[in-house]
């Protein structure tokens, strides 16, 4: 048998035996059987010494062929089994995905924030101010500069917690309207603000009737503001809080502080304007009352009614919410029932 | 008001239908309560004649009628009404039939006979109670005589009209009335409107030489009285009784009904006054005297008030001005000879006597929002007339007029410019003067200029503003275009303070506790607890209830209020903050200051119990962890230390902590008082309350970069036996004091005060982390530090080294 066919030979045999090892133990001793200083290759080498000067080159080249040939066996041997040793491991390791993720304390704001903070971004992203005012209030602001002077009729629309005769709860943000007024400086620019808080009225608790809930106030002023302004900055807001697919109709109404005065309706979110219980058939929803400063407010806070003037608005954030979740009892915001307050949890 | 379709269409050529009709209304005028046809939801409800009645052989108050219903046999019914009678005309409902309520009428048997269908009472057909004539309250409903048997009772009985609703605002008195309604109308519809005029026929003697009025003209600008004798009293005509029902009022006879309808119709609220009971001929307008009585109509009797405008006759008052009148000298059975009020009285006089005497009707509701001033005269004609026809009263010959200020008609200039400037519109002067001349407004057009003459009936038009509002209402306000307001850019941002107080929020959701909203008005017990400064109460002078009747000083005892309400609902765990203000008030002040605060309340555990986490009930040292989080994201600037405080009466006096900031006390944490916990019916709950203007006042840290050192940190552990009431704090304070210049962090690792410690004694073990920004450290520096701190926390501190 010549050295070449010793060597064919071989590797036949030893790709035979490394196909059959079963473990990284087996190929170790493998590898060391064949490929070892005592292995049949090296003592196949050793025989070379008697081939001829001619002959012996190529056998060499031959035996490294084979030598290359086994190691490369021996490696994707070992290869193999590891993975397979490591796919062993991880099946060992599955759990059932299924199981509940380890719960994590998480708090949620009040679904009342949530609205005034939509409101606020979208205002600030109009360029208005965002203020706040006091809760407790002199009459002079909550209702003498808003053009309701004492014994005013509809001072009997407002029931009022009174503190003594001239300190009051607020029972509108609208004061912030002459808190505001007073003090802007006209030569710096228009006044566009909103004003957001917590108002009072006094009221017996049920489930239509709060006698704390929020308001938000809006107001602009400047030299050329129109009742369209009005218009197209309320169909925003109704956009906003509630889809583009809302519209929103102004209906006439009085407040002493505007004139013209309107309220706002929306489209019904239940029956989406067709009509249905919700909207008493009218398909659209009063949301939120509006108009035209009146010239008396502008007056009384020492604007020039001639040469300015603007829009106001009231939101109510309570009525919104109830409206866009279908909350049927305004107590629920201020009971703070854990299970009522986690439930507002999109963002957005 | 409810507002008659019929009688709008009277007087105005409407194609509209009545739901249409109202929702223009809402859009352009005053909001619609909705719209009601009587007759809806009502079938086979027809005209019966009784032909003969017997009593029911088992019942002492049933009779069985034999009812002829235009059908070729009469039914038989059984009624138990007392006022059936043969040869009425009743209201039946067929077997099949619907009646109110959605209740449906079938053959039965009434103790064993037979009975198909029912005679019915107003009330079973729908009509509220307080609307159905005296006579018919307590039986079934007698149809007039040429009712023809078989009918549909519904127009007989005006109830296929459709009452629409109006809510009508402060400002829009002349819309409670018929004739404020169709100027409305005529405008929004632009059709001309015809309003018919009275034309008294008038009798007898002047009626001066029998009447004497003495007014106070500053309390009734107004005040005019006709005199009708010979009066027939009897049930109004049917027309009459639907006009008046169909609006909420009850029939009475033909006198009342009279003043109540010229009401309705004109807005003008009148009075008639039985003559004869007067006493003598002079009729004074006045205000009451101490110690008058008056028992009005209603026969309630009244204390009057030295403000309440009263007529009163030589004896005392017979009226509450513009409110009801007395009883004594009432229309009753009997009267004759009728005097006839038409007046205006002082608005807020009647406002404030309303609400004294909780008297709010037709009249003072008309009188308070201002009646149209100049159809006085003709309101009490139109009444005077009817008398005559319906009454056969002869009217006596003139008026007595005791005041007649008529105001002069509003003149308003304003220019076309100006109302699309403010509408935002491009209105032609066409379009601007024809709207107000629909209104019934005079209009004079000189350039860019309206000089408009209002009508006096439109009390509320003073100003510009007040035209502009009718001009943009019925001009649509469907039609306005929707801009944004256009000017010089503003900056919309937030300021320092509101920023803070969104991030003060977001950061306690982060921490796991869910923003509530709580009841700033408590009771005063609740507004004193949890005091972190001294103040005055702050008490309302008039509250709804004990529960809500003083403004809170703390914000902590709301959280306990909405923690006492979960817990009576089974929901155990609870995490709640809020931020809000509290109010506090100094002797002498009546208003006080506001300040905001932040608190939070944990009771229960934080992290939820779940399949492989056991539940952690919420303790001290949590709570802490999640102010000193909040606290750090806030970045104040300065050391936020942590002091024992055993004195707040509300809170346990081991477990709870001043906070402070550079060592100024911004509020507290800790346990409640177990008392305070069995107070609001609550487990152990633990609660912080921060003063979160103090916190926003703080100067801040500035963020800046700090290099992460490359070199190796070295950590030493140290284990110490300390006496208990050596705090971990003063050892932290040593240890950094004295740790040498490479000491990075001291973390304490274990507290144990078990059986293998000394009596007074714990044990506290330390991790000091040592490391140099600019080079590897070696060992040896490092044990000579921590050699060094190790001394003296022995000589310092007492300390056993372990």
């Amino acid at each position: 048998m010549s050295l070449k066919d010793k060597l064919s030979e071989l590797r036949q045999r030893g790709l035979a035996d490394i196909k059959e090892s079963s473990d990284l133990k087996d190929v170790n001793q493998v590898r060391v059987q064949l490929l070892g200083k005592k292995g049949p290759i090296t003592e196949v080498l050793r025989g070379m010494r008697d081939l001829d000067a001619e002959e012996r080159p190529k056998v060499g080249a031959f035996a490294n062929e084979i030598r290359d040939d086994l190691a490369n066996a021996l490696a994707k041997r070992k290869e193999e089994l590891e993975k397979a040793v490591l796919n062993a491991q991880l099946a060992k390791e599955t759990i059932d995905v299924t199981l509940p993720g380890t719960p994590v304390a998480k708090g949620e704001p009040h679904v009342i924030q949530q609205i005034v903070d939509q409101i606020e971004d979208l205002f600030l992203g109009m360029g208005y101010q965002v203020l706040s005012g006091p809760e407790v209030e002199e009459d002079k602001y909550n209702f003498e500069m808003m053009n309701l002077p004492k014994n005013h009729p509809a001072r009997d629309m407002q029931d009022t917690f009174y503190i003594t005769k001239e300190i009051l709860m607020r029972t509108q943000t609208s004061p912030m309207q002459a808190r505001t007024l007073e003090k802007h400086d006209f030569s710096k620019g228009p006044l566009k603000m909103i004003s957001p808080g917590v108002v009072y009225r006094r009221d017996t608790d049920d489930p239509t009737h709060s006698h704390q809930f929020h308001q938000v106030e809006g107001l602009v002023i400047d030299k050329h503001v129109t009742m369209a302004d009005l218009k197209g900055t309320l169909q925003v807001l109704a956009h906003e809080l509630f889809g583009d697919k809302f519209d929103v109709r102004l209906r006439p109404s009085y407040f002493p502080f505007t004139e013209p005065s309107v309220e706002a309706d929306i489209t019904c979110f239940n029956c989406g304007g067709k009509g249905c219980k919700v909207c008493k058939n009218t398909g659209w929803i009063e949301v939120l009352g509006a108009g035209m400063v009146h010239p008396n407010v502008l007056k009384m806070a020492g604007v020039d009614p001639d040469v300015y003037g603007g829009f106001a608005f009231g939101v109510g954030p309570d009525r919104f919410a109830m409206l866009k979740y279908g909350v049927d009892d305004i107590r629920n915001f201020y009971l703070n029932d854990v299970r009522f307050l986690t439930q507002f949890t999109k963002k957005g | 008001m409810k507002i008659s379709y019929n009688w709008i269409k009277e007087y105005l050529d409407l194609n509209v239908k009545p739901a249409d009709l109202a929702e223009k209304i809402e859009r352009t005028s005053v909001e619609v309560d909705g719209v009601t046809t009587p007759s809806d939801g009502l079938k086979k409800i027809v005209v019966g004649h009784v032909l003969s009645l017997e009593a029911h052989p088992d019942s002492d108050h049933l009779h069985v009628c034999q009812v002829d219903v235009g059908e070729d046999e009469p039914l038989q019914i059984v009624c138990g009404a007392p006022n059936v009678a043969a040869g009425q005309n009743v209201i039946v409902a067929l077997p099949g039939s619907r009646i109110a309520d959605n209740v449906k009428i079938k053959k039965s048997k009434m103790r064993g006979v037979p009975s198909a269908g029912m005679i019915c009472a107003l009330q079973e057909i729908g009509f509220p109670e307080d609307v159905v004539p005296k006579d018919y309250v307590d039986g079934i409903y007698v149809l007039p005589e040429d009712a023809t048997p078989g009918d549909a009772v519904y127009d007989y009985l005006g109830m296929n009209d459709s009452l629409i609703d109006l809510d009508v605002t402060p400002n829009r008195g002349d819309m409670l009335s018929l004739y404020g309604t169709l100027h409305d109308l005529a405008a929004i519809y632009d059709k001309p409107v015809k309003l018919d005029h009275p034309e008294v026929k008038e009798d007898g003697t002047a009626i001066a030489d029998q009447l004497a009025v003495h007014v106070d003209d500053a309390l009734s600008p107004q005040y005019r009285m006709r005199l009708v004798k010979n009066v027939k009293l009897a049930p109004s005509p049917m027309w009459l009784q639907i006009r008046l029902w169909n609006a909420g009022m009850r029939p009475i006879n033909n006198v009342v009904d009279i003043t109540n309808y010229i009401m309705l119709k004109y807005g003008q609220p009148l009075h008639a006054f039985d003559y004869d009971k007067f006493n003598g001929e002079d009729v004074y307008v006045r205000t009451a005297k101490a110690g008058e009585k008056l028992t009005t109509l209603d026969e309630n009797d009244h204390d009057l008030d030295e403000n309440d405008i009263v007529i009163a006759d030589q004896k005392g008052p017979i009226a509450l001005a513009g409110v009801m009148g007395g009883l004594d000298a009432s229309i009753q059975d009997g009267t004759t000879t009728v005097a006839i009020e038409s007046a205006v009285f002082e608005h807020d006089h009647i406002r404030k006597a309303a609400q004294r005497h909780n008297l709010h009707t037709d009249a003072s509701q008309r009188f308070e929002r201002g009646v149209n001033q100049a159809g006085v005269q003709e309101a009490l004609d139109a009444a005077a007339q009817m008398m005559n026809e319906l009454a056969d009263g002869e009217v006596q010959k003139g008026s007595v007029v005791g005041s007649s200020n008529i105001p002069d008609s509003a003149v308003i200039d304003i220019t076309l410019t100006h109302v699309n400037a403010i509408l935002g519109t491009e209105l032609t002067m066409d379009q601007v003067s024809h709207i107000l001349e629909s209104l019934g407004f005079e209009v004079a057009v000189n350039d860019d200029t309206l000089t408009v003459t209002v009508a006096v009936r439109r009390n509320d038009i003073h100003i510009p503003a007040d035209l502009l509002e009718e001009i943009a209402r019925i001009y649509g306000y469907d039609q306005l275009p929707a801009t944004l307001p256009t000017g010089r850019m503003t900056m919309g941002t937030l300021t320092m303070k509101q920023r803070l107080m969104r991030a003060t929020r977001h950061s306690l959701e982060g921490l796991g506790l869910n923003q509530a909203i709580s009841y700033a008005l408590t009771t005063e017990e609740k507004a004193k607890m949890f005091m972190m400064q001294d103040s005055e109460t702050t008490n309302l002078a008039w509250p709804m209830s004990v529960d809500h009747a003083v403004l809170r000083m703390n914000v902590v005892s709301g959280l306990l209020d909405d923690i006492a309400y979960n817990s009576a609902r089974k929901v155990k765990d609870v995490a709640l903050y809020e931020q809000g203000r509290v109010f506090y008030r100094e002797d002498g002040n009546d208003r006080p200051s506001e300040e905001e605060h932040i608190a939070g309340a944990i009771t229960g555990t934080l992290m939820p119990e779940a399949w492989n986490q056991p539940a952690q009930p919420v303790d001290f040292f949590q709570m802490k962890g999640i102010v000193a989080a909040y606290l750090k994201d806030m970045v104040v600037n300065g050391d936020v230390t942590y002091e024992p405080n055993a004195d707040m009466p509300e809170m346990h006096p081991g477990r709870t902590a001043d906070v402070l900031v550079h060592g100024h006390r911004i509020g507290f944490l800790g346990q409640i008082h177990p008392l305070i916990a069995k107070q609001f019916k609550i487990g152990a709950t633990y609660v912080f309350e921060l003063n979160l203007q103090a916190i926003i006042d703080m100067p801040k840290q500035e963020n800046q970069y700090d290099v992460i050192s490359r070199y190796p940190a070295i950590t030493r552990d140290i284990a110490m036996l300390v006496d208990d009431d050596v705090t971990n704090d003063q050892v932290v304070a040593l240890i950094e004091r004295r740790g040498g210049a490479f000491l990075q962090s001291v973390k304490l690792f274990d507290v144990y005060d078990g059986v293998k410690v000394p009596k007074g004694k714990k044990s506290l073990a330390y991790t000091l982390t040592y490391q140099d920004k600019h080079e590897t450290l070696v060992d040896d520096a490092v044990t000579q530090a921590f050699d060094k701190v190790s001394k003296r926390l022995e000589d310092d501190l007492g300390a056993q080294i372990r």
